[in-house]
């Protein structure tokens, strides 16, 4: 929570990928009224492998970038870093080295995130700044059967 | 009786009804039986993949979520934020919401296949496995299911016999995400649980409680503990802000030596290594001052029996647990290890048992259930019949019913959190996506009346069924309740109630 708060988060625009009541909030808005140097340019590659190139304001996670550009990616906890739905894949990994690492509290979720890598983040604690530039991220894609990616139920 | 005869308040997807829709051939009536996690994100996923598509949500209890309401901790608010993207799913035009309606009972499985295009089966696992011990049935042995139930204030468990007042000892069986919420629970100051949703009445008992000391007890070792590194973190403290205070960690050395295999076991498993390495530091780290309470996890024990007691007042209640020291075995090649047991036992004394060791679904008349794995047969959510090949001539695919697909802990059985729930969504949905693309489900027909025809029926019936507009009334209601205690909401436990506050026109 606190982490979240740091990151510059606003609750109460983050309120997932379900559309219809989403509120184009303020970071779109001072998107089109910032400067381009304001601004980082972020490629978000979704399950098809469809590219959509968005401009994010400093600041500005990329789970609430994705929401006010109408990227599908989920944020079920509303960015508490209580879940693992905002999974994104940083695909360029020198990028993925030159960030900080994620907080212990971050990757006791991405523990739990589906199709994990070595270069996954929460979309809700990935911040832009310049240094990030350019980046692209990749979301993870279902497999048709998911039960081979690792999960097996656990005798006890 | 209010909902059958107002329109206006759903039940029925509100819009199916309109703009000649039911006699258009491409459009599409779903109905989800369950509104938990896995039943919520199937109706969002249907809803997106179907634009010509309603979706009706039929729950057992007047108030929808599932386990997000009855499963998810209290102490663990911010988990319960997905409530609001489902309520934003709930109030849409092709949604509608069927409270108080419970399949099997209220509604057939063959009703809804009359009915619907498709029918999806999300209700979960509302049973538990026993462990089949002598003395398992004494007073204040309990299934931890029952007991989060209990705390979180499920009509069906508001009078569960739990005796905290008795108990000075507990012993939790498992050491999965849900045996540490019930020992958190247990443990925690009671200040911090009062401003959390927990019911009152498990307050209340908690604050009387006796217990000072919780076992969490795992068959195997550290390497192979059940839950995951936010829950532990959580309940070892350590100085986070949602940990527990003022509790002493007990885990012992000698617990902790591992061998090849498990070294092996931790590579594969980025969870069990960071939960082993979080054990590991907290069995080195002193004991908070002004320690009044105590977790200790036990390793390597499987319970064999419980032995029974006289309380206070001379009542049988459970004495103790007597367990079997065991050791592993097997294992390698990317085999998980077994305990095996050593045939030493060791009397442990505990006034409150918890069984933790899972969930299990149930099935309902007319739905093919697999008993041995207590879960629906399916083909990536595709139910299969029970008598295999009985289907085909419906034009499915050998040993499929068409129209009939399953989701969540009934169709993968009781693991994984929330947001698995979304990706076994798409899997059933992408089934049903493809049985519409094959011609297997749609096509016009009068009897699939939808939401409308579910109406009709319930009132033949007599039931009254509690649409999303009624749960909006109890959720006021109780969130007002809750203010006046400083608590987010004070859940209403009784079914009748909720269903007369849903139906209160204010």
């Amino acid at each position: 929570m606190m982490k979240a708060e740091a990151a510059g988060q606003r609750e109460s625009s983050l309120s997932g990928s379900f559309g219809r009541h989403q509120s184009r909030g303020f970071a779109a808005e001072a998107a089109a009224l910032a400067d381009e140097k304001e601004t980082i340019q972020v490629t978000f590659v979704d399950k098809n492998g469809e590219e959509k190139q968005i401009r994010v304001p400093m600041g500005v996670n990329m789970l609430q970038a994705a929401h006010d550009n109408d990227i599908e990616l989920e944020g079920a906890c509303e960015g508490s870093l209580a879940c693992s739905t905002c999974h994104v894949i940083i695909m360029d990994q020198d990028l993925y080295d030159k960030m900080e690492e994620p907080s212990d509290e971050e990757n006791d979720m991405l523990d739990l995130a589906f199709g994990l890598t070595e270069t996954s983040r929460l979309g809700c604690q990935v911040v832009a700044s310049p240094e990030l530039d350019g980046m692209k991220l990749r979301l993870p894609a279902a497999t048709r059967n998911f039960y081979v990616d690792g999960h097996k139920p656990e005798p006890h | 009786m209010y909902a059958n005869e107002n329109e206006e308040e759903g039940g029925g997807a509100k819009r199916a009804q309109d703009a000649g829709e039911a006699t258009n051939a491409s459009f599409l009536r779903f109905a989800v039986v369950g509104s938990g996690p896995a039943g919520f994100y199937t109706a969002d996923r249907l809803l997106k993949t179907f634009q010509n598509a309603a979706v009706d949500i039929i729950e057992r209890l007047p108030t929808p979520f599932g386990l997000i309401r009855s499963g998810v901790a209290p102490d663990h608010p911010e988990t319960k934020a997905v409530i609001n993207q489902f309520s934003a799913v709930a109030a849409g035009e092709r949604v509608g919401f069927f409270g108080n309606v419970t399949l099997g009972k209220d509604v057939s499985v063959e009703e809804l296949q009359q009915l619907y295009h498709g029918v999806v089966l999300a209700y979960g696992a509302e049973s538990c496995r026993t462990l089949g011990a002598p003395g398992e049935d004494l007073p204040n042995v309990l299934s931890a299911r029952e007991f989060v139930w209990w705390y979180n204030g499920h009509p069906d468990y508001v009078s569960l016999p739990v005796d905290l007042e008795s108990a000075e000892t507990a012993v939790i069986l498992g050491q999965g995400n849900v045996a540490l919420d019930c020992a958190r629970i247990l443990l925690r100051n009671t200040d911090e649980l009062a401003k959390t949703d927990i019911a009152a009445h498990a307050l209340e008992a908690l604050r009387k409680s006796k217990v000072r000391r919780v076992l969490v007890v795992g068959r195997r070792g550290p390497a192979q503990a059940a839950c995951t590194a936010k829950e532990v973190r959580e309940i070892l403290g350590g100085g986070l802000a949602t940990g527990l205070k003022d509790v002493k960690i007990t885990i012992h050395d000698s617990d902790l030596q591992t061998t090849a295999l498990d070294q092996e076991e931790m590579k594969a498993s980025r969870t069990h290594r960071r939960v082993f390495d979080l054990l590991q530091k907290a069995a080195s780290r002193p004991p908070p001052a002004g320690a009044t309470k105590e977790l200790e996890w036990v390793f390597f024990r499987s319970p064999v029996s419980f032995y029974a007691s006289k309380d206070e007042q001379g009542k049988q209640t459970v004495g103790g647990v007597r367990f079997q020291k065991t050791r592993l075995e097997g294992g390698g090649n990317g085999r998980s290890q077994r305990a095996v047991g050593l045939a030493e036992f060791e009397d442990v004394p505990a006034g409150l048992v918890l069984r933790s060791i899972g969930y299990k679904s149930l099935p309902v008349p007319g739905l093919p259930f697999d008993y041995q794995k207590g879960v629906v047969p399916h083909q990536q959510g595709r139910v299969l019949s029970s008598e295999g090949a009985s289907a085909s001539a419906s034009g499915a695919p050998a040993g499929e019913v068409p129209g009939l697909y399953v989701v969540g802990w009934l169709k993968r059985g009781p693991t994984g959190i929330i947001g698995t729930n979304l990706i076994d969504a798409e899997e059933t949905v992408a089934s049903i996506a493809e049985d519409a693309k094959r011609g297997l489900i749609g096509g016009f027909d009068a009897a699939r009346q939808g939401g409308e025809g579910l109406r009709l029926l319930l009132r033949d019936k007599g039931v009254t069924h509690v649409p999303f507009e009624g749960w909006k009334r109890i959720d006021a209601v109780e969130v007002e309740r809750g203010a006046d205690k400083g608590k987010p909401r004070e859940k209403m436990v009784d079914v009748q109630e909720m269903v007369k506050v849903a139906g209160s026109t204010s």
